[in-house]
Formats: C-alpha cells, structure tokens, sequence
C-alpha cells in the first residue's frame, strides 16, 4: 500500500465532498487525476480494505435495537445460538469469553419488535435474556485512524 | 427518535449500499430514486448536520487492516460519573463505540462500555489500562471481553435493514 492509499483510507473517513464530482476534489487535494482517484478506491474495496464509501447513520434515529446477552450453558451454545441467529433482527451474533456468554443485537422497526424478539428468545429457550439498550451514546465517530508501522 | 421524511429515508436505503464509483455518484444515485443531483447532495447535508448521518466518508475494514483483535470493555462506573466519563472515554482513538447501558444487578454490573480495537489482545488490555489510568478509573471495577465465535454478523448498519456490504449475512 502507498502513501496515495493510505491518504485515501484516512483523510475521507468523514467530511466526504459533497459536490457533484467529489472524486475529481479528493484527486484535486492528492494531485492526482478523477479517475486515479476511483480507479484506487476500486482497489481498495475489491481488496476489502473498504467495505464502501457510506454513511454511518446515528444508532435509534432510524427504527430501533437493542444489545442483548444472555448466560448459557455451554452444552446448549450452539444450538441457542443457532435459533437466535434464525431472528431475521439479529444481526450480530457472537460468543464473548465471559459467564454471560451469548451476545447479539436486535433491530427492528421499533421497540415493539425488539421487545417480541427478545420474549420470544426467553420463552424458547427457559434462559434470562438481559437487554442492554443504549441509554446515551458518547462516542463522536470521527473515523479510525490507521497507523502504519 | 427524529422525525425523518420518507424522500430522506429513502436516501438513506440507497446510500447504505455505498457512493457508486462513478464520476457524477450523486447524480447516479439521484437516478435510480428520481431526484436531481443537486437535492440529494442538499438532503444529504441536512442529515449529517442534522446528526442523522454521523460520518460521511470512507468506512475501512479494520480486521483486514491488522486490526484484528477487539475487546468490549465494561465498567461500572457511579452514575453520578458516568457522562463525564463516558465523554472522555469516547474520545480515545481506539475506541469505536462508547454507551451508556443499563445496569442488571446482581448478574451484570457494568453501565459503560466501550469497544476497544488492536492488533493484539494484550494491545487491547494495554489500552484499557491506560484509558483506567488516564480516566483515573483503577479502582472501578471493570471487565473486557473478548469475541470468541462469531455465528452471524451483517455488517449492523443502523437504518440499513437487509442491506449488508453488498453481501449476505455470514452465519456460522
């Protein structure tokens, strides 16, 4: 990776141009051509170095989710985290080294929905499902800067 | 929960899949929704500074960049505290998430967590040490846990129901 990618995957973290040719802007700062500049990201994405150029929404503002845990014995994880992983709202699913082992968020539509998620998940398993709602959010997201050894 | 049109939700469908890389990538976007170029970059402002959209721009992959290890850090700090902390530990450049959650006495103490990504474990710890040591936390008590089996993981976007980097939910 050069230095022109490595300006590409940490200076447009945010801020992206929002002007009818935002890739001709970023060229215009990097001293390259528009089509350098696409032809880079390109690579960059069919390497998976990006997953895309996006917008990261604010968690709630858009339908509603929940982080749920729940303690399971370790006979019943795979098959526990089976029927979770079923719930079209599960998204993430994973198993964290702790006593309260299974971890996964719900999002949905609304409240309602998470909340018939997260009974429906109790009443089939017989295990406590906590609900770990965000209460208040306090990270900016500024990006994540990368360094290069 | 912000009110929010259906022309913006809308944007917000199509955008999660990501900017086209074309030379015009708003006005291509703007087409496949029938709206003009100059609307969508317009709607596309109101949001961000509306802080519906929180960061516009590129979004890495920080696993295939060596970033392979993340821990979740949980804390239990007094409520009393906990914004002012929460807002200082949010700041931390290698922490991506930082919440307040609630309580679930007595099983779960913890109030504040806070993802911490590095290239190791042990660079994780290290890095939870110094946010205690800096936060002046060291006698809160705290945890991290660290992801062992993933058995789904859809690239959770918030607002991007189904859509998933352009690739299906991986399931173990």
């Amino acid at each position: 990776m050069d230095d022109t990618d490595k300006s590409l995957l940490n200076d447009f973290q945010r801020n992206f141009p929002l002007v009818a040719r935002p890739y001709a802007e970023i060229g215009a700062r990097l001293s390259m051509s528009e089509d350098e500049v696409i032809e880079a990201y390109a690579n960059l994405a069919e390497q998976k170095y990006i997953s895309r150029i996006g917008a990261v929404i604010a968690p709630n503002q858009v339908g509603a989710s929940t982080l749920a845990a729940m303690r399971v014995p370790e006979d019943r994880l795979a098959e526990v985290a089976e029927f979770v992983t079923s719930f079209s709202q599960v998204n993430h699913n994973y198993e964290r080294e702790h006593d309260i082992n299974l971890w996964f968020v719900v999002a949905a539509d609304d409240v309602l929905e998470v909340g018939e998620v997260l009974s429906r998940i109790e009443a089939e398993t017989d295990l406590e499902v906590l609900n770990l709602p965000i209460i208040e959010d306090y990270h900016l997201d500024l990006g994540f800067k990368l360094e290069w050894a | 929960m912000i009110d929010i049109s259906i022309e913006d939700r809308t944007l917000i469908e199509l955008i999660c899949d990501g900017l086209p890389l074309a030379a015009r990538p708003y006005q291509v976007l703007g087409s496949r929704i029938g709206m003009a170029e100059t609307e969508v970059i317009e709607r596309l402002r109101n949001l961000i500074d509306g802080g519906v959209i929180r960061r516009f721009g590129v979004v890495v992959q920080h696993r295939r960049l060596g970033y392979t290890a993340n821990g979740m850090s949980v804390w239990n700090v007094p409520d009393a505290r906990v914004r002012e902390v929460g807002e200082q530990m949010g700041q931390f450049e290698y922490v991506t998430l930082c919440y307040q959650r609630p309580r679930h006495a007595p099983s779960w103490p913890y109030n504040l967590f806070a993802m911490v990504h590095g290239a190791a474990k042990d660079k994780v710890l290290e890095q939870v040490k110094t946010i205690a040591e800096t936060l002046e936390l060291t006698h809160v008590e705290r945890d991290v846990l660290f992801s062992r089996r993933q058995f789904k993981q859809c690239g959770a976007r918030y607002g991007c129901k189904g859509k998933v980097d352009n690739e299906p939910c991986k399931t173990a």
